[in-house]
């Protein structure tokens, strides 16, 4: 099958062409030379299947960045039948030098030009004959975003296809670093044929930037979208996310527990509880990340996630982090699960580590359900808010420990030199792919990991099949009794341990677990849970239930970001600690002043 | 003078880059040359940082890169 490599600088739009291309077929995959993964797509041109393949954008070929050394591996182990070279006409008179770069290498190439309305309206006029006969390669005008030129560029690259393949030279590095040559021949290419204003007209993104980026006013508006945001992801998230578990519930009850009635009591446990639960746990999550990545794409694509960077990074640059980071630990108090996808946009390698180290202690609101529920059995009703403030706080600190501990271990060596694109408006399309992308990777990627621990702590509190569920004679009752001189000195009884180790597969069947183990739900569980334990206790269990890990799609996101088994063990590791630790010191301290 | 020592709507020309070669790498590749002209366009609260206009593109960078950039106004 032949193969096509779109290249481009970052904000060229090279993204909007791959999904305009692709459509929903894209798939990530490996590739020789290259250890990190790609989306690519096939698609029918001519009468033969191509197959697409989306490079990351990078500003240079010989830079020394994690994706610049991507793109260079990936050319040079799997040379293309034809590479799109994607150009932001807006700023051609820089983006030219990766296209003279690439040209040395021989390669098949075919330049689309895009974002030929907005260099319109800066004034730039491309006189595109001209700059195909200085470059000697073929130039088309597009807008990826709105399909203008869109079946001319399909026309000009099902005929490139067809021209013979040049071979690629040996020596790639020596070719690339000819760099006089390459600015030479950028002044010649562009003195013929763009023309650019002296000054730039004072544009709708000047205006709107004085308001955004305004010294006093900068702040208090990113926290207001923030909230916003964060508002409107709980407001429209949780009643779907409810509707997808009625939605499975009912299918339970109304379906497969009938069909599965004649099966012994023990195997439909285990297929209703263990697997089906599992798929259900992560169908339930589909809704939080496509909504989320819905509104991320609005931040990012309208350039407003770099202004959150300029004015957020004095404070996050002495954390080890930057100012992206804090919109991804924000966003992570609605659920982490997207929010360590989202820390994509970060292309430093230590840095999106040391943000996914920290994204966990961020509050979600499937902890928050536990809080909410505790804070109102066993505390006053002026009293609870209080509660819930405070653990706000304690996940603020730990995130903050955390990256000041370990941000000499994560040292971010790419330089914060980022580019303020202007304010664009994405399309609905734009915006929706981009739900349905991550919807999908999160699927694929996380779900069988995600059944299979489910599984694992059904078999847990299920075996041996003589003992009650959940009780103190199963697998996690053992368990629990096992590891209750580790808990007893942070008050936290057996039957919380128990409640524990269901909260690590996800937090929003804590007090589910709790009503089983407990044989009472609603308001006899609180009464019961009043009955056995004090406030320092129950505190002292928030406390650990906030620090330690978050969920099971939380870990496997994890392993699957990073892809390093190594730093989800050590995450994992390192909140188990920090939980034990500060959970410790409170309950310790509390009954030593007399509480 | 260096880069971050401009005022806001101040513009120069930028006489030398003086850093280590990854970071001189990522700023020419921005368009980050002598003899280039320059603005600062905004600094951000709390010494964070610097919004500079050069061509057509906006970029930031913060202040310590921005020291390694010696301008002329």
């Amino acid at each position: 099958m032949k193969r096509i490599a779109l290249l481009g600088m970052p904000n060229t739009g090279k993204s909007t062409l791959f999904n305009r291309l692709t459509g929903a077929t894209s798939r990530v995959g490996n590739w020789p030379g290259i250890t990190v993964e790609l989306l690519s797509g096939k698609i029918l041109l001519g009468s033969e299947m191509i197959e697409i393949v989306d490079l990351p954008g990078i500003y240079d070929m010989h830079g020394f960045s994690e994706d610049e050394q991507v793109v260079r591996h990936f050319l040079h182990d799997n040379v293309p039948d034809l590479a799109l070279v994607v150009l932001n006409a807006a700023q051609i008179e820089r983006q030219l030098s990766l296209l003279l770069q690439l040209k040395q290498l021989n390669l098949n190439l075919l330049v689309l030009l895009n974002m030929a309305d907005e260099a319109k309206k800066l004034g730039i006029t491309i006189d595109t004959k001209e700059m195909s006969a200085a470059l000697g390669l073929p130039i088309i005008l597009l807008s990826a975003k709105y399909g203008n030129g869109y079946p001319e560029a399909l026309q000009a690259i099902t005929s490139a296809l067809r021209a013979n393949l040049p071979g690629m030279p040996e020596k790639v590095r020596s070719q690339l670093e000819k760099d006089e040559h390459i600015e030479r021949e950028m002044s010649r290419v562009l003195k013929q044929s763009v023309q650019i204003p002296a000054r730039l007209p004072d544009n709708l993104t000047a205006h709107l930037d004085h308001i955004m980026l305004h010294p006093w006013l900068g702040l208090p508006i990113f926290f207001g979208i923030m909230f916003l945001l964060f508002q409107a992801i709980f407001l429209f998230g949780q009643p779907l996310q409810a509707g997808v578990n009625e939605l499975f519930g009912w299918l339970r009850e109304a379906a497969i527990a009938p069909l599965l009635g004649s099966l012994p009591p023990a195997l439909q446990g285990l297929l209703l509880d263990g697997i089906y639960n599992g798929v259900a746990t992560v169908a339930a999550f589909i809704p939080l990340i496509v909504l989320f990545f819905l509104f991320m794409a609005i931040v990012e694509d309208t350039g407003y996630l770099s202004r959150a960077a300029f004015l957020m990074d004095a404070l996050m640059a002495r954390m080890g982090l930057d100012g992206r980071s804090f919109v991804m630990l924000l966003m992570g108090f609605g659920c982490n699960v997207p929010a360590l996808m989202g820390t994509r946009v970060m292309r430093s390698r230590p840095l999106r580590l040391l943000s996914m180290l920290v994204i966990p202690f961020s509050l979600c609101s499937a902890r928050l359900q536990v809080f909410v529920f505790f804070s109102a059995a066993l505390f006053s009703p002026r009293a609870a808010p209080v509660v819930l403030f405070s653990l706000y706080l304690f996940s603020f600190a730990t995130a903050i420990l955390t990256a000041i501990l370990f941000k000499r271990h994560y040292p971010n060596n790419e330089p914060f030199v980022l580019e303020l694109p202007p304010y664009r408006f994405p399309t609905l399309r734009q915006m929706l792919m981009r739900g349905w992308h991550e919807a999908y990777q999160f699927l694929h990627r996380t779900s069988k990991f995600i059944v299979a621990g489910v599984v694992l702590v059904w078999l847990l509190t299920n075996l041996p099949p003589s003992a009650a569920p959940a009780s103190a004679d199963t697998l996690a009752g053992i368990l629990g009794a096992w590891l209750h001189p580790v808990f007893a000195p942070l008050g936290i009884t057996p039957d919380l341990t128990i409640a524990l180790l269901f909260g690590f597969v996800a937090k929003e069947i804590v007090i589910g677990s709790l009503s089983v183990i407990y044989g009472m739900s609603g308001p006899e569980l609180s009464g019961a849970l009043v009955q056995q334990l004090d406030w320092v206790q129950a505190y002292s269990f928030m406390l650990f239930t906030l620090i330690y890990t978050p969920c099971l799609s939380t870990i496997a996101t994890l392993r699957k970001e990073s892809n390093s088994t190594g730093f989800m063990v050590f995450s994992i590791a390192w909140s188990l600690a920090l939980a034990w630790l500060l959970s410790f010191a409170f309950y310790q301290a509390a009954r030593a002043l007399g509480y | 003078m260096t880069l971050s020592k401009l005022c806001p709507g101040e513009v120069a020309t930028i006489v030398s880059v003086q850093t280590d070669e990854a970071l001189l790498q990522r700023l020419m590749a921005m368009g980050f040359r002598a003899g280039k002209r320059v603005e600062l366009v905004r600094k951000a609260s709390f010494s964070g940082p610097l919004q500079v206009r050069i061509g057509t593109t906006d970029i930031l960078l913060r202040k310590s890169e921005a020291e390694k950039i010696m301008v002329q106004v």
